[in-house]
């Protein structure tokens, strides 16, 4: 109860910008196009968040957070479709397996991984998720209905605008309050010097695989609704280059910055959604070709991100 | 029966693999002791020194032997200018940041080159410059076979290995890379341009990928401008394997590798391949995370 | 801060606006294909075959075509994306495309679910029309399923080609070629012959010698090789290259200028089940050849010719439709029957698949000339 006490304001601004949503929704002011991509600029924060938990504030370079969000997709599609669970009231329960899945998959993976340094880490979860992506690539042989390299289809549509808000906000609003505890500092102090962290008496071990696993939760939890949003799933969603949109949106956002991750998370989507209604068919190529540009010039010029508090040394 | 000859042709098949990706290995390997950065976008430089001979051998029609310096000049001068243009800026900022931007360099060259205007996303048929012969040989009762291509590839591969150590052991630059590779700060105090030394290694990296590219065309006629990105993650796993940093880790990882991954396509299924490589790395990691040949330290 | 929420909302405001209601002269079609991404060239085949099919209907159609492309980047939630966007932002009426099954799967189920009626030229995944027992109304394609491809294939195998033992080599993470590779086996081991190897690859693989050396010890009569052209060509040196001297067969994906280019001598000599043949002597054929020719200076593939059809398809029945809505266009177009296309008479079936013959191709030295034909 105090946790929501606390959090009052957050509350009624989210419960405003919801209000505004289902008028402009229900009203059929913008289409279903537009209402579809809105939902999942959320998903996409909450993804984003979690690689933001594991990254921006603990500092663990991860390239397979994609890897994440695909577990927590499958198992809850798996679920939905194998226990024929179809009313939205499941959705809480397959959307808590998704991401408990995921992050014990990431827990179970954590313990060796995690001692390893920024590159080397980043390169073994990059490796994992590539095996993932493989994995369900193969999925058919374990059970038809994962499909395989075929997709999983018919899942059923249980995201809604409601059901996604009020996941998201939740979570955003518990990531939030854990930032600010023990914890929250805990990863602060890695992130800044590990070692400094670990004399003055702090688990790291614990604390890195604790903000590992839980930001995998997150992406999982997001996966989950992303498969009821969608209602198909190929592997080839979850590889390396969807890591890396995570990835540009936490930077952009500023590592640890909850809200510049929602920002960052709003203008990416829009951005690239926008870009297929703006840019006529022949230069849509180009895309991929100005985004890592983007990459490296935000990295020379604000090494710690657009919205973050540091500026870089240039 | 024929089991034993189907086990070397088998290894002979790794090993041919294992060259390439040694190649490859040694760049990023060189670069890490230099800089202890993971250059992600050496897959890339990899692609281009692949393309580079494609374009030199049929628009030109150089031949072979002129292809292979060639391609190895311009690759030099990719990596020269990729560490000049994105490395240089940031060599004081946070590691991250250069990680995110080799990231960034990677991507941006695979698909600055897929456009239609520069390199095409298609999938491009090498030319191979000779026809494939295969010699069958027949060692203590066992009959195996193994063709030009093979013989060209490890001839390529050692001579090149011997130029390298011949740079870095018996040249006055090649003592300063490993001067600088050994502790920067000394290296610099006694007076060894360390700009000069880190593009001169990049150089050197970049044109063994390039000799790397070549082969791979060469080996598997097709290229592709995101053929760098696999060989690319498995060479890096490689030099790790190898013990990051040591010249010498790096051929031994690279052919490990790739007879590993080989025999794993061989005797269970082409799917798991590129499992093995993470599960190695994941062997590595756990029991002796400085590599092979690495010496122990506390961290990696 | 503030504002990107202003700009946001105004951008979204913007979008509100868009068209609606068609006037009565133009009907939109919406195009959903590859432009950008890993099987791009297919998309602009796709492309091109559509606008000429618009032009062709533009000289003598009842309506005005607003054509309204969308790239799906053959990736499905792009795909799924795309779709809605043209069908609840764009308004259009029906749509052609997608091109690969990995983004026809989803869309079919989205125009389904929004009653818009689409008809995809290549997509051959079963699933694209009929899914989880039910039939997805509103979807037809103009190509056969692989279902029927393996069927063919493997009967040319058994009778023509006499072979009693096969390997498949296949791309597992490629659905088409994963699913073509299972049919084939199914009725080949059907006819009693043996499939002494299926093994599998990964799209990204162009070391093939630990798989071959592999087959090779089985010593197969045929190799079936179920996958796109750029890596049978690939495959089928490495083949030849390890001396191995079974006879290759293939589907629909070999079909490609670029197969003799890259595969050279070592494709040579080898089969494949096709949609339609270059040489087929045929003036629907022949006239669609020699505009794309003229226009794109190559002859188009099959990816092109069955666009070609698909869209044709399409714009036929909008003109024999009662009014140009979803609705009665679609019952058109669930009666189809002995359209001729470039691509053969097709017609659909009760499930929206096409029924046609199958033609049988071989690769010589300069192209492709055909063999036979497999009726239904």
């Amino acid at each position: 109860m105090r946790f929501l006490l606390e959090s009052r304001k957050l509350i009624l601004l989210a419960a405003g910008i919801y209000v505004v949503l289902k008028l402009l929704f229900n009203l059929g002011i913008v289409s279903e196009y537009i209402q579809q991509i809105t939902i999942y600029v959320f998903i996409v924060v909450l993804a984003a968040t979690g690689l933001n938990v594991i990254y921006g504030y603990t500092g663990q370079f991860s390239l397979g957070h994609a890897a994440f969000y695909g577990i927590g997709a499958y198992t809850s599609a798996y679920l939905v479709k194998t226990l024929g669970l179809d009313s939205v009231f499941a959705l809480p329960a397959t959307l808590l397996a998704g991401g408990i899945m995921a992050g014990l998959v990431a827990c179970v993976i954590g313990i060796p991984i995690l001692r390893l340094r920024d590159d080397f880490l980043g390169i073994a979860t990059l490796g994992f998720g590539i095996l993932v992506r493989v994995f369900f690539d193969n999925s058919d042989r374990i059970s038809e209905t994962l499909g395989g390299s075929r997709g999983f289809t018919g899942i059923a549509k249980l995201t809604s605008l409601e059901t996604t808000f009020v996941v998201t906000v939740f979570l955003l609003i518990v990531t939030r309050n854990i930032i600010s505890s023990r914890y929250g500092l805990f990863w602060r102090c890695i992130k800044d010097d590990e070692t400094a962290s670990a004399s003055i008496g702090i688990d790291t071990t614990r604390m890195k695989l604790m903000a590992f696993s839980y930001g995998c939760f997150l992406a999982g939890v997001a996966g989950a609704l992303y498969a009821h949003l969608y209602t198909f799933l190929h592997p080839s969603n979850f590889d390396f280059l969807k890591s890396i949109d995570f990835l540009i949106i936490v930077i952009l956002g500023g590592m640890g910055n909850i809200a510049g991750t929602i920002w960052a998370g709003l203008i990416w989507v829009g951005f690239i959604e926008g870009l297929r209604i703006v840019l006529p068919s022949n230069i849509l190529d180009l895309r991929w070709v100005f985004i890592p540009l983007l990459l490296i010039g935000l990295m020379m010029w604000r090494p710690y991100g657009l919205m973050s508090r540091k500026k870089g040394h240039g | 029966m024929e089991h034993a000859s189907y086990i070397i042709s088998q290894v002979i098949n790794g090993l041919q693999l294992g060259a390439v990706y040694a190649l490859i290995a040694l760049g990023y390997t060189m670069v890490y002791g230099i800089l202890r950065l993971i250059n992600f976008a050496h897959g890339d430089i990899f692609m281009l020194g692949a393309f580079f001979a494609y374009f030199l051998i049929s628009r030109f029609g150089m031949p072979i032997y002129l292809v292979f310096f060639a391609t190895m000049a311009m690759c030099a001068l990719a990596g020269y200018l990729m560490e000049k243009l994105a490395y240089k800026p940031l060599r004081n900022a946070p590691k991250i940041s250069l990680l995110i931007t080799a990231v960034g360099v990677s991507l941006f060259l695979e698909y600055f080159c897929s456009l239609k205007a520069v390199f095409t996303p298609d999938y491009i048929g090498f030319p191979r410059p000779f026809e494939v012969k295969t010699y069958d040989l027949s060692l203590g009762g066992i009959d195996f076979s193994f063709t030009n291509v093979q013989i060209l590839i490890f001839a390529v591969t050692s001579f090149t290995l011997a130029l390298l150590y011949l740079i870095i052991y018996r040249t006055k630059q090649g003592t300063a890379m490993r001067a600088v590779s050994h502790d920067q700060e000394t290296a610099a105090l006694m007076g060894i341009n360390i700009d000069h030394t880190v593009s001169l290694t990049f150089m050197v990296g970049a044109a063994l990928a390039g000799v790397g590219g070549i082969l791979y065309g060469i080996a598997y006629p097709q290229i592709n401008v995101f053929m760098g990105i696999m060989p690319g993650i498995k060479s890096f796993i490689a030099a790790v394997l190898g013990g990051i940093g040591i010249i010498h880790g790096a051929v031994v990882g690279g052919l490990i590798v790739g007879v590993s991954e080989v025999i794993v396509s061989a005797f269970l299924s082409s799917t798991y391949r590129d499992g093995v490589i993470f599960v190695i790395l994941l062997i590595v990691l756990l029991v002796k995370p400085s590599g092979l040949f690495g010496k122990r330290i506390d961290k990696v | 801060m503030k504002t990107t929420l202003c700009v946001v909302t105004a951008l979204c405001l913007l979008f509100c606006t868009g068209g609606n209601a068609s006037a009565k002269d133009t009907v939109k079609i919406g195009l959903i294909t590859p432009l950008t991404g890993d099987v791009k060239t297919y998309g602009e085949s796709v492309k091109n075959a559509f606008n000429i099919a618009v032009e062709e209907y533009g000289r003598k159609g009842k309506y005005t075509i607003q054509a309204v492309m969308a790239d799906d980047r053959n990736d499905a939630t792009e795909g799924a994306n795309a779709a809605l966007k043209l069908i609840t932002q764009d308004r259009v009426t029906a749509i052609v495309g997608p091109v690969t099954s990995k983004v026809a799967v989803p869309v079919s189920e989205i125009a389904t679910q929004h009653r818009v009626p689409i008809v995809t030229g290549t997509a051959t995944n079963p699933k694209v029309t009929f899914s989880d027992g039910k039939r997805k109304s509103y979807v037809f394609r103009a190509c056969f399923i692989d279902p029927f491809q393996g069927v063919v294939a493997a009967n040319f195998a058994l009778k023509d080609l006499k072979a009693k033992t096969a390997a498949v080599l296949y791309d597992v993470s490629n659905d088409y070629s994963k699913g073509l590779g299972e049919y084939f086996k199914t009725t080949f081991t059907k006819g009693k012959g043996t499939i002494v190897a299926f093994e599998s690859y990964q799209k990204d693989d162009v070391d093939f010698s630990a798989l071959i050396t592999k087959v090779a010890l089985k010593k197969p009569d045929l190799i079936f090789l179920p996958d796109y052209y750029n890596k049978v060509a690939l495959i089928s040196r490495q083949i030849r290259e390890k001396g191995i001297r079974s006879t290759l067969l293939g589907g629909d994906g070999w079909d490609s200028p670029d197969l003799l280019k890259i595969g050279g001598s070592a494709i040579t000599g080898g089969y494949f089940v096709n949609h339609y043949s270059p040489d087929r002597k045929d003036a629907v054929t022949e006239a669609f050849i020699k505009k794309y020719k003229a226009r794109h200076g190559i002859v188009p593939d099959a990816f092109a010719a069955l666009a070609y059809d698909a869209a044709g398809i399409l714009l036929k029945a909008l003109d024999a439709a009662k009014r140009p809505i979803s609705e009665e266009i679609l019952k058109v177009l669930a009666a189809t029957r002995d359209y001729k296309g470039v691509t053969g008479v097709i017609s659909f079936d009760a499930k929206g698949d096409a029924i046609k013959s199958a033609a049988i191709l071989k690769v010589d030295k300069t192209g492709f000339t055909y063999v036979t034909t497999v009726n239904p």
